[in-house]
């Protein structure tokens, strides 16, 4: 067995394929060089579909697909595009694609994509052409709680952490940022929200029953437990285990010095208790950074009562880099391999599920995304 | 009529200058998209318009709307504004 990652970022796209230590990494790439890539994903079902989501500085976003693992690439026929405004109405414009998520097992060319502004949309055929879904697009209410642009990252508003219920093609979830999270029950014809027990930023006055107000940064679903999901949000880490609709903040338990806020997370494909956070600054103006320029894991082995540092390898002065909120992942070997990619392009990894950590690129452009696949 | 692409466009048309034909600039447009697919929407959006960093000239002036009569001598260049540090 050995694991291949997919490392999107502001200016092209890298695979590394591991020897079956993952000691050694082939390094392929860069693929669409100077391309902004938000998102590179191979589908974990045939485990020969690879997607891109780019877009360049000047041109409009769209979808690359290659079934040869990178040799060759075919541009989707109909990428995400949101529907053409009545006239008169002012229309909104995919700016890029964010995000995208192979769906359920059982339905094998079908894929979820998140773009910012946020809208959700699905492929039917692989990728090949993009539809997008009326009920959260043009939806009235979901209008209103996306907001406006000035209602995002500093990259625009997105939808992402579209995720599907391994039990259930038709169960879906998506968080927004800005705008809640939200769950549909009946493969995205209709949708509700789910936000009870997220905090929002304090002082302000903002309504808290508002999914206007809610900014999940990343949603983790446990692979080996469906009805638990893990969330990294702006204002702190949270879980949730369905069928409750209410989210515990367990990140009140991460040493106040650090904090819990942070973009990213991933969970162990094996133990619904072990997951793994990045912590970044958000005092004061929010620089993003690691806190103190100190970078570390967090990791917590019993669902969030207690976290520990994870730092081994890691500098531990004047790094001031962190980690966006696809920017870190696992493999799912017997001692699960953690990897992460930072603001300033070095790609990290962990064999021992967090406990030692090297660097095993430099110099690479800002990572956005990494996901990682056994083959 | 004439096409000058930028750059940025030539992996669709492997070259510097095309052809294309249209009573309208958008005409153009889509039959620059049936000789390569994929290419208008990178340069016009969902909402028709022209992107935020991309210019059309027509002739030499600043194409604003997609409706404007075109004809066959016309001299169209598409260009990656200077929007760049």
């Amino acid at each position: 067995m050995t694991t291949m990652l997919q490392v999107a970022t502001r200016k092209g796209a890298w695979m590394f394929r591991a020897d079956a230590n993952r000691k050694t990494w082939a390094v392929d790439g860069p693929h669409f060089l100077g391309h902004i890539i938000s998102h590179m994903v191979l589908d974990p079902r045939d485990k020969t579909t690879l997607l891109a989501a780019t877009k360049t500085g000047h041109l409009g976003p769209t979808i690359f697909r290659s079934v040869d693992e990178g040799r060759t690439w075919n541009e989707a026929a109909q990428p995400p595009a949101f529907a053409k405004a009545p006239e008169g109405e002012t229309g909104r414009a995919v700016d890029h694609t964010f995000w995208l998520t192979p769906a359920h097992g059982n339905e094998p060319d079908v894929w979820y994509a998140g773009t910012s502004p946020q809208g959700l949309f699905r492929s039917d055929d692989g990728g090949v052409t993009w539809t997008g879904f009326p009920s959260v697009n043009d939806d009235k209410q979901f209008r209103e709680w996306m907001g406006s642009e000035k209602d995002g990252t500093p990259d625009g508003p997105k939808l992402h952490s579209i995720t599907i219920d391994t039990r259930d093609p038709n169960h879906l979830y998506f968080g927004m940022s800005g705008g809640g999270v939200h769950e549909s029950l009946d493969r995205g014809k209709t949708w509700r929200t789910l936000i009870n027990g997220m905090e929002v930023p304090e002082g302000f006055g903002f309504d808290v029953t508002k999914p206007d107000f809610h900014d999940p940064h990343c949603l983790r679903m446990c692979p080996s437990n469906p009805d638990r999901i893990y969330q990294q949000n702006h204002s702190g880490i949270y879980r949730i285990d369905r069928p409750s609709d209410t989210w515990v903040r367990i990140g009140r338990n991460m040493p106040p010095a650090v904090g819990d806020i942070g973009f990213t997370m991933t969970v162990h494909p094996r133990d619904e208790n072990t997951a793994w956070v990045f912590p970044m600054d958000g005092t004061q103006v929010w620089p993003r950074t690691s806190p103190d320029g100190k970078p570390a894991v967090y990791v917590t082995r019993n669902g969030g009562e207690t976290w520990q540092r994870q730092d081994s390898g890691m500098p531990t002065q004047q790094a001031w880099w962190t980690v966006k909120r696809q920017a870190m992942c696992c493999d799912t070997h017997e001692a699960v391999g953690l990897y992460f990619g930072t603001t300033s392009g070095e790609l990290w990894m962990s064999r021992d599920e967090g406990k030692n950590w090297e660097c095993m690129a430099r110099h690479l452009p800002e990572i956005y995304a990494i996901e990682a696949l056994n083959l | 009529m004439k096409v000058l692409v930028p750059s940025a466009l030539r992996s669709y048309t492997e070259s510097s200058q095309t052809e294309a034909s249209g009573a309208t600039l958008d005409e153009v447009l889509m039959d620059l998209d049936i000789q390569y697919p994929g290419i208008r929407f990178r340069i016009i959006d969902e909402q028709q318009k022209v992107r935020r960093h991309i210019r059309i000239f027509v002739n030499g002036v600043s194409a604003e709307l997609l409706s404007q009569t075109m004809h066959a001598n016309d001299d169209v260049v598409i260009v990656q504004a200077l929007s760049g540090g």
